[in-house]
């Protein structure tokens, strides 16, 4: 990776909530096209870290930039050029996958011949043509989640923020759920991605490891590696972790 | 607008494809408008009476016969004791007891004068208490009778003077035109407010309102596709429950303005939704949401005047009348629909509504925050 279009730079960001300090002066930089892995134990920081990312959620210092534009000052506008997929399933359940696609398509301001034709291509590349007039409810959670990642990159974003999208998924639709990040990337959309599986850590380009709400280390996989004399990355992450002083839950 | 088209086209889908909702907003206000008329009725029949009559005379028989013809009593028990009477209180199968005196009829034929009795189970007040007034009211007319029979020796028609009232905009005391108005009021805003703060808190305890919070959707587009439906269903509700069956099943013709009254149900929405609104930022579960919805509503219902009247609340209570938007719609609809008042009669109503809509609104989109 080249460092060439630097699209998300954070400086020292911190959000605290009361006393706690839940990100703790985070500062790192996301290149155009990368996949990026946001690494750490449940409780590290990385949700909290993500949604101040995605302007859902304000952060009490620091600075950053997504997309170029300021997270303070031009949230709505950094909200044009990302995409978002929370831990919670969140398409609606009552609609139908076309409906889902028409509704998100729409409130993006999709034109609405580009609207169908898009429309068109994510059912086929997911192959749901016999399930576009079913409700999102009635799908597999498998299913489900491919949807979701496909809506939210409906609008062709510069990065797509992904929070654990693969849980509680089975290996086969990880790992096609992963072809889709792949494809994704190739076309120029910045992937942003949490997990806890960590052979998808191998998957990504460079990762990122928070503990206790710092970011303990950063390099692409086979670096860290080398750095912690490690086979895996899961030994990577156990040897970061085990220093952790947060409880994880 | 296009984003609002297709927030609109979204919810709609979702309103009409629930199941379990679609009943509760058409069917339930209908079934209610037919039971809850009936039942809510001012007018105390069927207070029941137990009788002690230790003296057993003609007269004590004429006087008991007078009791139970009046129609407001039910002739519930007839003892020997006030002790076996009082048990019938104690087992609420009796509201009052009625003791007549051995000696009864000859003490008021030879002393002109003789006591009597009443105890009355006071723990349902209204009805003890109108059972009271009833049953001195009752003996005092038996009073009279005997004194003019006593004096002529036959009953003769005593020269007096009767006032006569007349009862203007409900002639016949019919409960029920009082009633319906009021009652169709508390549908559409039960209607209104609870839908609406519990679509919004659903939002939010799905998940989905996050992926919302991410779009570049304008807040205002948001809130607006939020109560732009509920106001639609508020009106269709109104509509059915107005003509469906306050005018065709209880035959109440509104003698005003029907625009006027749409006017004002049109501005009563705003601010009722603006109240639900108001809720759903302050819930994250339905739970909760269902919890105050239900809290406010019950104080909404009960200090509206709807059943009990305003003038005769203490002052404090009046003070939260006064707050209380429900208290406002009610009179308007008793006033334009009973009293055919138009709109130089409601414009001090039309005021204190319009307020409400700017206060609440106001308040539901300052405290609705896409970024927490």
């Amino acid at each position: 990776m080249s460092n060439t279009n630097i699209v998300i730079a954070t400086k020292k960001l911190t959000k605290q909530f009361g006393d706690f300090t839940a990100v703790d002066a985070i500062t790192f930089e996301v290149y155009q096209g990368e996949i990026f892995g946001f690494l750490g134990a449940n409780g590290a920081g990385k949700t909290t870290a993500m949604r101040m990312l995605c302007g859902l959620s304000k952060p009490t210092s620091g600075e950053a930039t997504i997309a170029g534009f300021d997270i303070y000052k031009e949230t709505e506008r950094i909200k044009t050029k990302i995409g978002y997929m929370s831990q919670k399933f969140s398409l609606y359940e009552d609609l139908t996958i076309i409906e889902n696609i028409n509704f998100f398509g729409g409130i993006y301001g999709l034109p609405k011949a580009a609207l169908k034709t898009r429309t068109e291509q994510l059912i086929h590349r997911l192959g749901l043509e016999a399930e576009a007039n079913k409700l999102v409810g009635d799908l597999p959670l498998g299913w489900k989640q491919k949807l979701a990642f496909s809506v939210a990159i409906l609008h062709e974003p510069s990065i797509v923020f992904l929070d654990e999208p693969t849980g509680g998924v089975d290996p086969i639709t990880r790992r096609q759920f992963w072809d889709l990040i792949y494809q994704a990337a190739e076309s120029g959309i910045t992937i942003f991605v949490t997990t806890h599986y960590m052979d998808e850590a191998e998957y990504c380009n460079r990762v990122s490891m928070m503990v206790d709400g710092v970011i303990a280390a950063l390099d692409t996989p086979t670096n860290l590696k080398k750095q912690f004399n490690a086979q895996t990355m899961d030994e990577v992450f156990h040897e970061l972790a085990r220093g952790a002083k947060r409880k994880s839950d | 607008m296009r984003v609002l088209k297709y927030l609109l086209v979204k919810e709609f889908k979702q309103i009409f494809r629930n199941k379990a909702l679609l009943p509760v907003i058409f069917v339930m206000p209908v079934i209610q408008l037919l039971i809850m008329p009936l039942a809510a009725d001012y007018e105390i029949k069927n207070i029941n009476i137990s009788v002690v009559d230790h003296d057993r005379s003609p007269y004590s028989r004429a006087l008991i016969s007078k009791i139970t013809a009046s129609g407001y009593f039910k002739l519930a028990d007839y003892s020997n004791s006030f002790k076996e009477a009082f048990t019938q209180i104690e087992r609420d199968q009796s509201d009052l007891i009625l003791e007549i005196p051995r000696g009864f009829e000859s003490n008021l034929t030879r002393e002109g004068r003789q006591k009597l009795f009443i105890a009355v189970n006071a723990i349902n007040g209204t009805k003890a208490g109108l059972g009271g007034n009833y049953l001195s009211a009752i003996i005092a007319s038996f009073n009279k009778d005997i004194i003019t029979l006593y004096q002529t020796g036959k009953p003769i028609k005593q020269p007096s003077i009767q006032a006569t009232v007349i009862n203007w905009f409900n002639p016949y005391l019919n409960y029920q035109f009082f009633m319906v108005p009021a009652i169709l009021v508390i549908l559409v805003t039960m209607v209104g407010a609870y839908m609406c703060a519990l679509n919004i808190v659903k939002e939010k305890e799905v998940g989905t309102i996050e992926q919302i919070n991410v779009t570049p959707i304008k807040k205002h587009h948001y809130i607006l596709g939020k109560l732009i439906p509920f106001w639609i269903i508020g009106m269709v509700v109104f509509t059915i429950g107005f003509f469906g069956i306050s005018w065709l099943v209880y035959g109440i013709i509104p003698l005003g303005s029907l625009a006027l009254l749409y006017s004002y149900l049109a501005l009563y929405l705003v601010a009722l939704l603006g109240f639900g609104l108001l809720l759903s930022t302050y819930a994250e579960t339905q739970q909760q949401a269902m919890s105050l919805a239900f809290f406010f509503m019950l104080i909404f219902i009960l200090m509206s005047g709807l059943f009990t009247p305003i003038e005769s609340m203490p002052a404090w209570a009046k003070v939260i009348a006064a707050f209380n938007p429900v208290t406002y719609f009610v009179e308007v609809m008793r006033m334009v629909v009973l009293k055919g008042s138009g709109l130089v009669n409601i414009q001090y109503h039309f005021l204190v509504m319009g307020l409400f809509a700017i206060v609440f609104n106001t308040w539901a989109i300052l405290s609705y925050q896409k970024t927490s």
